[in-house]
């Protein structure tokens, strides 16, 4: 059950071959977390792994308006991201498209917020436009992964034919 | 070294010979000397090689001890297969940081 998931985990799937789903429970009622997640003054707080800072963050929150974030990592590089909001239903459901300045694959995703006894569940659907795409996106673990990882993994693509046949 | 799950099986699955014991038992358990058999490695090695698989959750071992045969164990496989590292910790972290935000933000109130 949903309402079972604790505090501080994340947790992925991968429903279908287009879809990545990650859920989380914030210990805050609703209102408070839908803030925290589409207004400008609250997102740079928090958006992106430890180091990183979010030097621009516009945000036109209503449907059809646009959004823009560029993320600077800790090493200086700079990664935009863009998108246009499809669905705005505050406080329960933010749809989105995003997509990154510098990479191929444009991703449309869904937030859902569901709030039980004050807490709340945070359900993202991001649905790109097919499966190549979305491992694609994953394998360059959003451009903030660490080389090395990256070096382990295309060693494991490529074993991949060999075991269970998930190969290419 | 701290070794959290992905690492392990990053690290299990970046030698060839594992791979190929990956590949093998893909089509069904195998007892440990039908494993050895295609490598022109000693059986301590290959028992090296089964100890980091099994260490890494990528195969388990039966209870039979004359037979003990090796089964693939898929769930790690697919959390990389889905999931990379670089991902995972984008969102995990960017949510760590949200839990103390929001902690900052309802202290206001």
């Amino acid at each position: 059950m949903e309402s079972e998931q604790r505090i501080g985990e994340t947790t992925f799937a991968t429903p279908s071959d287009q879809e990545v789903v990650i859920t989380r429970v914030f210990d805050a009622p609703r209102e408070l977390v839908f803030d925290a997640m589409t207004s400008p003054e609250h997102v740079p707080s928090w958006y992106g792994p430890h180091g990183f800072t979010l030097p621009v963050c516009e945000i036109d929150l209503r449907p059809g308006g646009a959004w823009r974030y560029v993320m600077r990592a800790p090493d200086g590089t700079d990664m935009g991201m863009r998108g246009v909001y499809r669905e705005i239903e505050p406080p329960e459901r933010i749809v989105s498209t995003e997509s990154f300045d510098d990479y191929p694959g444009e991703s449309l995703n869904t937030v859902v917020l569901t709030e039980e006894d004050g807490r709340t569940l945070v359900t993202t659907t991001v649905r790109y436009k097919s499966k190549e795409i979305r491992d694609a996106v994953i394998a360059s673990g959003m451009q903030a992964g660490a080389a090395e990882t990256y070096d382990r993994l295309a060693e494991y693509v490529d074993s991949l034919a060999g075991i269970g046949g998930r190969g290419r | 070294m701290t070794a959290d799950p992905l690492s392990l099986t990053f690290a299990a699955l970046a030698d060839p010979t594992r791979r190929a014991i990956l590949a093998r038992l893909a089509k069904g358990a195998a007892p440990v000397k039908e494993l050895a058999a295609p490598f022109s490695i000693s059986g301590p090695a290959i028992s090296k090689h089964l100890r980091v698989l099994e260490r890494a959750g990528l195969i388990a071992r039966g209870r039979d001890a004359q037979w003990r045969p090796c089964r693939l164990e898929a769930a790690p496989l697919r959390d990389v297969a889905a999931f990379a590292e670089g991902y995972r910790r984008f969102w995990d972290e960017s949510y760590a940081r949200l839990d103390e935000y929001l902690n900052d933000l309802k202290a206001r109130d």
